[in-house]
């Protein structure tokens, strides 16, 4: 792939992703008011524990900045970077 | 292990027992202290002040007894070997911390030099009515041992004694001298390091990867580590499993407590000690422990010399204490004389282990001083008949 | 792109730090202490801390349970006694980077005398302190911290004791490093955390934090959400701010920033050089015999 200018910038090579540990969250909201793009909302769905866990709202806004992650006091949610053209299925979480 | 030479002031020297107690805790390879002054302990901490900064090691005056009992948990978790001293008052504030070094399996050593209670008492003067206490002054259930010198050179030669007993059960082990014994001069030698055995700290050899930290030796003691070796291990005064995680569960209560109860009473017989003087042909057996078993001691002269079959029993391990001898004897003599300095504790072990096959008698006494001979002789001569 | 690319492997960032399997961990939801941990993982990766030589050591409450929590050399003791223990430990063993992570009632109230001295002798060590307001373990009663007017369960009509300003005490004390931020603030604190595990000396570092369940329900300021919004619209960042004047009433602005930042010897330093200037070659070294 050609590297222009524009390509070079960050925005345009790297994508966010977050990953939601679904069972860890107490549904605090700290990772959705925070979120400096606004892409994340409760899902209307339960946790195990009754909880509402958050998903992401809109894939293309998340940064991948982290700072759900840097909040999250159940250490539920993560932010990452990955190359532009990674799937979801190409990232391979480790939990605990 | 033999002693490192560094600690060992070998030679015939002229000690209160205070300041052999310091020499033995620095011939044990004691390297770290924390202290609080209190009369009549604080000459133990002063002379090691004065001494461990040339042969290796720190002491450290903190702001109090709970901070100083503490600290040296602390430090022992960094691999030094470590204790504390201290007088009444001072000892019930370390009670707390005698509870925690139990429950980590804290390998460490608490000196009381007791002097007379309750509260702040007779702070110059002896006593021994801490003796309960230190079997039972922290909360819940436990095990600890005891020792009790009745001489400075005792104080020495226990002192390494109950270092090395603190490293192989990993128990905080009590050093109960008085007031009397820590400021008697008397002549004390210290051996050549060669001649000190040492017990070293079971540190595992396993990597951490296979390490519990508080999974048993067969003899019920766990191995240890140390606090910068990347074991990232955990420490906790809550109920634990083998692991160190916290378990707050009647079972994780049952399997942690009834071993650190056990890892003393199932080695009892190894770890008791007593003296005996006297007792082949006994009818009258003396039990008397620290400065008072020298009382005694002169009491027993006296009644042999009118014909009294008496002996003496002095237990320098107290605590565990020595209940299948007293057991046996308990079988063939009139009578158990008990002679210490408080209104009655040793005498009820002694009362248990009698079983009312024989009688039990107090010699009490509320401290300050010592008991006279006489009365002593008098309590004999009444158990005799 | 002709090749597809390689599985990329991810974790969440503190757990490297975390017992995993001792999650999930007793907080509340809404609790700041998680977060405020968040905050030390990222600050241990930023300093470069050899992993091994660092402990940590709390008391006994809610933020007593950091140390069960992360996968260090890790020491859970007894209530209000967290520096002392550290002090043998840092003592016995210099190399260690060792942090204390408590509450405000383990360290200020049942342990306050251990804090002042600490501070006094300059120990090197790193203090972060999760500050309530208020007794979470034991229910919700008054701490040394909570401000006038708010009420706890052992002042249902509304705390009458003057607070401690928990920085002014620290600096006055002796401390060489003081910042007070909020658990709003997860960048400032993790940056003051790298500060005070790169400073030598007694650091401090006080984090507001919620209580939903205690303090914040019982004195109707919302759930653990709301506080945060309100520690983002009620704290002012004043660096370098007298810590005589950053008490915190109740409802009333929160003054954050590091406000101490200075070079004194160490505990350490002062010893180890008395015995050298007056013992000279008699002197044996700190380090013991074992």
């Amino acid at each position: 792939m050609p590297d222009s200018p524009a390509s070079a910038s960050r925005s345009r090579k790297f994508r966010g992703m977050v990953h939601i540990n679904w069972d860890r969250c107490k549904g605090c909201g700290f990772c959705i008011e925070f979120c400096p793009p606004k892409v994340l909302a409760f899902s209307e769905s339960y946790n195990s524990h009754g909880y509402h866990p958050p998903y992401l709202t809109n894939e293309q806004g998340c940064t991948g900045c982290d700072l759900c992650g840097l909040y999250c006091p159940d250490f539920a949610i993560f932010g990452m970077r990955v190359p532009m053209e990674t799937s979801e299925a190409e990232v391979a979480v480790r939990e605990g | 292990m033999k002693a490192n030479p560094a600690g060992v002031l070998t030679g015939a020297h002229f000690l209160d027992g205070d300041q052999a107690c310091c020499e033995g805790a620095l011939a044990a390879g004691a390297d770290f202290a924390a202290g609080y002054p209190i009369t009549p302990s604080t000459e133990v901490v002063e002379r090691f002040a004065a001494r461990v900064p040339t042969v290796g090691g720190l002491f450290i005056q903190l702001e109090d007894e709970l901070a100083s009992s503490i600290a040296i948990l602390g430090a022992a978790w960094a691999g030094k070997k470590v204790f504390t001293v201290t007088s009444g008052p001072g000892f019930s504030l370390m009670m707390e911390h005698i509870g925690l070094a139990a429950m980590t399996e804290t390998p460490c050593v608490f000196v009381d030099v007791q002097r007379g209670g309750p509260s702040t008492g007779l702070p110059t003067l002896p006593g021994q009515a801490d003796m309960m206490q230190a079997r039972w002054g922290s909360h819940g259930d436990y095990a600890i041992i005891a020792l009790c010198p009745n001489s400075p050179q005792e104080c020495f030669d226990l002192m390494i004694d109950a270092f090395n007993l603190a490293e192989q059960y990993r128990v905080p082990v009590l050093f109960m001298m008085d007031e009397c014994v820590g400021h008697m001069t008397e002549k004390v030698v210290i051996p050549s390091a060669d001649a000190i055995e040492i017990y070293p700290r079971r540190f595992t050899s396993l990597p951490p990867a296979e390490y519990k930290p508080f999974k048993p030796s067969p003899d019920g003691v766990p191995e240890m580590v140390k606090a910068g070796d990347g074991y990232r291990f955990h420490i906790t005064g809550l109920t634990h499993d083998e692991q160190g995680y916290p378990a707050m569960t009647w079972r994780a209560q049952e399997k942690l407590v009834r071993r650190l109860v056990e890892k003393v009473r199932k080695n009892a017989d190894k770890i008791v000690r007593a003296e005996e003087c006297d007792l082949e042909d006994a009818e009258v057996v003396v039990l008397a422990y620290g400065i008072t078993s020298r009382v005694a001691l002169r009491a027993l002269q006296m009644a042999r010399a009118e014909d009294i079959r008496a002996g003496l029993l002095r237990p320098i391990v107290v605590w565990p204490f020595p209940e299948k001898r007293l057991r046996e004897l308990a079988e063939r003599v009139k009578a158990f004389v008990v002679v210490e300095m408080n209104y009655g504790q040793m005498v009820y072990e002694v009362e248990r282990c009698a079983g009312g096959k024989t009688k039990t008698v107090l010699v009490e006494h509320g401290g300050g001083t010592v008991h006279d001979p006489e009365q002593v002789l008098t309590v004999i001569r009444e158990a005799a008949r | 792109m002709s090749t597809a690319p390689a599985v990329q492997a991810a974790i969440n960032p503190v757990e490297p730090f975390l017992r995993s399997d001792r999650m999930p961990h007793i907080w509340c939801p809404g609790c700041g202490i998680g977060t405020t941990v968040n905050c030390f993982s990222r600050a241990l990766v930023d300093s470069k801390l050899d992993l091994d030589k660092v402990a940590i050591v709390s008391g006994i409450g809610c933020t007593g349970r950091v140390a069960g929590y992360l996968r260090l050399d890790s020491f859970h003791t007894t209530h209000g006694r967290a520096i002392p223990f550290a002090t043998g430990l840092k003592l016995a063993n210099p190399e260690l980077t060792v942090v204390v992570y408590s509450g405000d009632g383990d360290l200020i109230a049942i342990g306050g005398n251990h804090f002042i001295h600490a501070a006094r002798r300059n120990i090197d060590l790193k203090i972060i302190c999760v500050n309530n307001f208020i007794y979470g373990m034991t229910g919700g009663q008054v701490a040394p911290t909570t401000p006038v007017g708010a009420t706890a369960t052992t002042t249902p009509y509304g705390c009458f004791e003057r607070p401690f300003n928990l920085p002014f005490l620290a600096e006055s004390s002796g401390a060489v490093y003081v910042a007070r931020w909020t658990a709003f603030h997860v960048r400032h604190i993790a940056r003051s955390m790298v500060e005070a595990f790169n400073k030598k000396g007694f650091s401090f570092i006080e984090i507001i934090s919620p209580c939903p369940t205690l303090y914040q329900r019982r004195n109707k300021l919302g759930d653990g959400l709301d506080t945060m919004k309100l520690y983002k619209q009620k704290s002012v960042i004043k660096n370098g701010a007298n810590t005589r004047d950053v008490d915190i009433a109740f409802g009333g602005e929160i003054i954050v920033g590091k406000f101490v930042d200075i070079e004194r010897p160490t505990l350490h330093q002062t010893m180890d050089q008395q015995f050298r200037q007056v013992l000279k070659d008699r002197y044996a070294g700190l380090g013991g015999r074992g």
